[in-house]
């Protein structure tokens, strides 16, 4: 599929993208980004709960993408990091407004509110969050 | 008492030098400059569109505002580049930011004061009991055909304002409106760029509408100049608004906090909403300020908002419209090109 | 030893603009049926590597395919697991002899990847990371993998030389084995110097985009001296799975699966690591190798780099790693380069791995990963 843009499966996810919502297993007390659907740790006794996540973290590892995938070639290059979010959880995203200098290992990051992918000049707008520095 | 609860504003980080404009179509950037009164412009990002900026200006207003997205109970963007033509950034931006369901919402437009109809229109439904607060949003990456004048002026930006009546930190004191059908600048249905009428946007236009609903709020109000310490008027150029403020007898010192347009550009639906966010920011309470917007096609919406003292505490929670305007990164005529054709 | 191969087939490795997938599948499975000294109709299932001929090709039902090409109607299932496709497909094969249901298995891998621009090519074989949560970003996996390389270079000062190091290694190999996709030697310099694909992986850090496909004849080991006087067993078999999502890890620079389906392997042949002769792992990017090799025990966690320094992976090494060429030389269509790695380890041990030959080698190991590494799957080979 790639980036044909499947309509329901982006408007399924816009809330845990655009919020940075994810859940805390109570049984077991570890917090999930993204949320997931049964506690790995606990499976059945964990008990899961919706959590708004705080929007800042710092690097762990980075990349330039200088060879995109479809849809992205326009872009280039931009770089993609796993962030750990101050709240625990990592994740994977984009880091905008950089330079050189910012694109260290445990350089801090903010969340902001960005375009992903633009399905041609017909379809649908994907937005999402991705990281800027602080 | 009904006024503004929160603000806040948002400004992309890439700007182009009026030189940089010039040099690519042999034009005298120094005569530019003065004439229009403006060294540069905000450019947005390849991934920025009126919709993420909507949602940051949003985002502070909210952290500034200190309430539940929750009670939010309207959401109004207005823009003249929204990112669909059908499909409205206001459930965008209510998404991102965690109003709703429960809330109504829509789109407008009115060239560059779209956005303040959007605060008119959630003043209507505060006072009318059925929202307790409303969010009025006004933002633009303006678009601008290559060669045309408007092409030093056309910038991104905007700025978002939560409006109630508790914890108010700037009261809103009244408001006036004059509108007319005078065609000054437009852009039709599936056109890429806008046109205007080159002179004619000006004494017949724009001068014409921010005089008369300047003139018509402080009738209203009787207030007279002197009651006044700042005062915004939309800025299409550095120019306009200083004459403007000339004409109506308003001391020049008073336009200078708002006068964002000579680093950024005009932000378009985001102009005098953003003018009016710098002078807050600087604004001491009891202080009282004068906005005018204007729209091209054609009409103003004039508000006069009076500092109380809840502002200090509040302002100090999200990034100042001067940190926005510092918090810059020069780009050349060719990486401009890229930017604004990529999307 | 349970079950051994009696038979391998592989072509060659490469652009294949002339040949479609079911022509690249028959032409290793009918070499592969050739060398075992099998009839066709001997042959109780088969299993296939693929990964994504839906997404490459717009094929799907790919096992269905070739056994109807070769002619036969036994059970023939795809096994799909990204780039281990190959490795599972074995590893199934192995279950189901050892399971008592079938004595002869087929177990191929094949893909055809060209047919595709490079964008299409990369979009695909995203469809191994988490399209969710890595994909909708625009990640791509040479980023994956340099986000692992430059997270392995702060916490264990691993360099760009060393990592360059392993594809000079590979395509000195490589350029001694017929198949392989290129047989150009390299140097360092131009490792580092060639066009940056996802700093700091240059184009030479990674295994290029392949078709070709590679068949195994596996057999019960009590039937296997029918058949052949050379056969090869297969004494260890291992898989293991982790988090789809990189950012999903226990750790950034170990691949926890490799290290489990090691242990797994390593304990049924009730061997230990200094009993492998050479190995096969999974270089998709020259990163890869550094962390399997660690990871499978060859060295220490974080000395993966050191052992490319000292030239102890090089074929007169102390633990020779590709010898074939590995991804990087010989090629990497997905699903078959599990299958391949196999064929690489059979020759070796069976003395016909001509230039590329190890001295003694008595027991080979074979390395296959999924992904960025949610699937890994390690097989023991002997004499």
């Amino acid at each position: 599929m790639g980036h044909e843009s499947s309509v329901p499966l982006f408007w399924r996810l816009i809330k845990p993208r655009y919020q940075l919502i994810g859940n805390k297993c109570t049984t077991c007390g570890n917090v999930f980004y993204p949320p997931k659907f049964l506690c790995p740790i606990c499976r059945k006794e964990g008990k899961l709960e919706e959590i708004k996540l705080g929007k800042t973290g710092k690097i762990l590892t980075f990349s330039i993408v200088r060879s995109a995938p479809t849809g992205f070639e326009k872009e280039t290059p931009y770089p993609v990091a796993i962030i750990e979010l101050d709240d625990g959880p990592k994740l994977t995203s984009q880091i905008v407004d950089w330079k050189e200098e910012d694109l260290k290992i445990g350089r801090k990051v903010e969340a902001c509110f960005r375009r992903i992918y633009t399905d041609g000049k017909e379809g649908i707008i994907n937005y999402g969050l991705k990281f800027r520095p602080v | 008492m009904i006024g503004i609860v929160g603000y806040g504003g948002y400004i992309p980080r890439f700007r182009i030098k009026v030189e940089e404009i010039a040099s690519v179509w042999n034009a005298d950037a120094k005569s530019i400059k003065s004439g229009l009164n403006i060294e540069e412009k905000s450019v947005p990002s390849i991934d920025e569109d009126t919709a993420t900026i909507a949602v940051e200006a949003a985002l502070n207003a909210l952290k500034m505002a200190g309430i539940n997205p929750q009670e939010i109970g309207a959401i109004y963007v207005g823009s003249e580049s929204h990112p669909y033509a059908v499909k409205p950034t206001s459930t965008i931006v209510g998404e991102a930011i965690g109003v709703g369901p429960e809330f109504t919402a829509a789109d407008t437009e009115f060239a560059c004061k779209a956005g303040t109809a959007c605060i008119q229109m959630v003043m209507g439904l505060i006072e009318g009991g059925y929202i307790k607060f409303g969010l009025a949003i006004g933002a633009d990456t303006s678009q601008s055909k290559p060669g045309d004048a408007l092409e030093y002026t056309a910038a991104a930006g905007g700025a978002a304002y939560i409006i109630g009546k508790n914890g108010v930190i700037a009261e809103i004191e009244g408001t006036f409106s004059f509108s007319s059908d005078t065609p000054d600048f437009w852009r039709r249905e599936g056109i890429e760029y806008p046109s205007h009428g080159g002179r004619f946007t000006g004494i017949p236009a724009y001068f014409k509408h921010v005089i008369a609903a300047t003139q018509g709020l402080m009738s209203k109000l009787s207030l007279k100049e002197s009651d006044f310490d700042f005062v915004v008027f939309h800025m299409p150029n550095g120019k306009f608004p200083l004459n403007a403020a000339k004409m109506l007898g308003f001391d020049a010192e008073k336009i200078k906090p708002g006068l964002v347009v000579q680093r950024i550009g005009n932000t378009y639906s985001g102009s005098s909403m953003l003018g009016l966010a710098a002078t807050l920011d600087i604004a001491k309470p009891g202080q009282r300020i004068l906005v005018t917007s204007y729209g091209s096609g054609a009409g103003s919406d004039s508000f006069s908002i009076k500092v109380t003292d809840l502002i200090e505490e509040k302002r100090k929670k999200i990034k100042k419209i001067q940190d926005y305007i510092d918090d810059k990164e020069y780009v050349t005529y060719a990486h401009y090109t890229r930017l604004r054709r990529g999307i | 030893m349970k079950v051994a191969v009696i038979g391998i087939g592989v072509t060659k490795f490469g652009e294949h603009w002339n040949k479609n997938l079911r022509e690249l599948a028959i032409e290793a499975g009918t070499k592969a049926i050739t060398d075992a000294k099998i009839r066709g109709s001997e042959i109780d299932s088969i299993y296939l590597g693929n990964m994504s001929a839906g997404r490459f090709i717009g094929q799907e039902h790919v096992a269905a395919m070739v056994s109807g090409e070769l002619g036969l109607s036994i059970p023939a299932t795809r096994v799909e697991g990204a780039c281990s496709s190959g490795g599972l497909a074995l590893r199934q094969g192995i279950l189901s002899i050892l399971s008592g249901e079938d004595d002869i298995v087929l177990v191929g891998g094949a893909e055809k990847m060209t047919d595709l621009m490079t964008d299409g090519v990369t979009t695909a074989l995203m469809g191994a990371a988490d399209q969710e949560w890595e994909a909708y970003y625009g990640l791509t996996f040479p980023s994956l993998y340099a986000m692992i390389a430059r997270r392995h270079m702060f916490e264990f000062g691993t360099t760009r030389e060393q990592m360059a190091k392993v594809a000079v290694k590979n395509h000195h190999n490589g350029s001694l084995n017929p198949i392989a996709q290129f047989n150009k030697e390299i140097t360092v310099e131009e490792v580092l110097n060639s066009t940056m694909v996802a700093d700091p992986l240059t184009i030479l850090d990674c295994s290029p985009i392949t078709d070709g496909a590679a068949a195994l004849i596996l057999c019960n080991a009590e039937l296997a001296k029918k058949y052949t006087d050379n056969p090869v067993y297969i004494i260890g078999s291992g898989q293991a799975s982790d988090t789809l999502a990189l950012h999903d890890r226990r750790s950034l620079t170990t691949l926890d699966a490799t290290v489990k389906a090691a242990q797994v392997a390593y304990k049924q042949a009730g061997i230990t690591v200094d009993d492998v002769d050479l190995a096969e792992v999974h270089d998709c990017f020259t990163i890869a190798e550094i962390v399997a090799t660690e990871d499978l025990g060859f060295c220490k966690k974080g000395e993966g780099g050191k052992l490319l320094d000292e030239g102890a992976t090089e074929l007169n090494g102390r633990i020779p790693v590709n010898t074939s060429g590995g991804l990087k030389a010989v090629g990497h269509p997905v699903g078959a380069t599990g299958i391949k790695q196999a064929i690489e380890i059979i020759l070796q041990l069976r003395g016909q791995a001509e230039k590329r030959q190890v001295k003694d080698a008595k027991i080979g190991l074979t390395h296959n990963v999924g992904g960025s590494g949610a699937t890994a799957v390690v097989h023991i080979f002997s004499r």
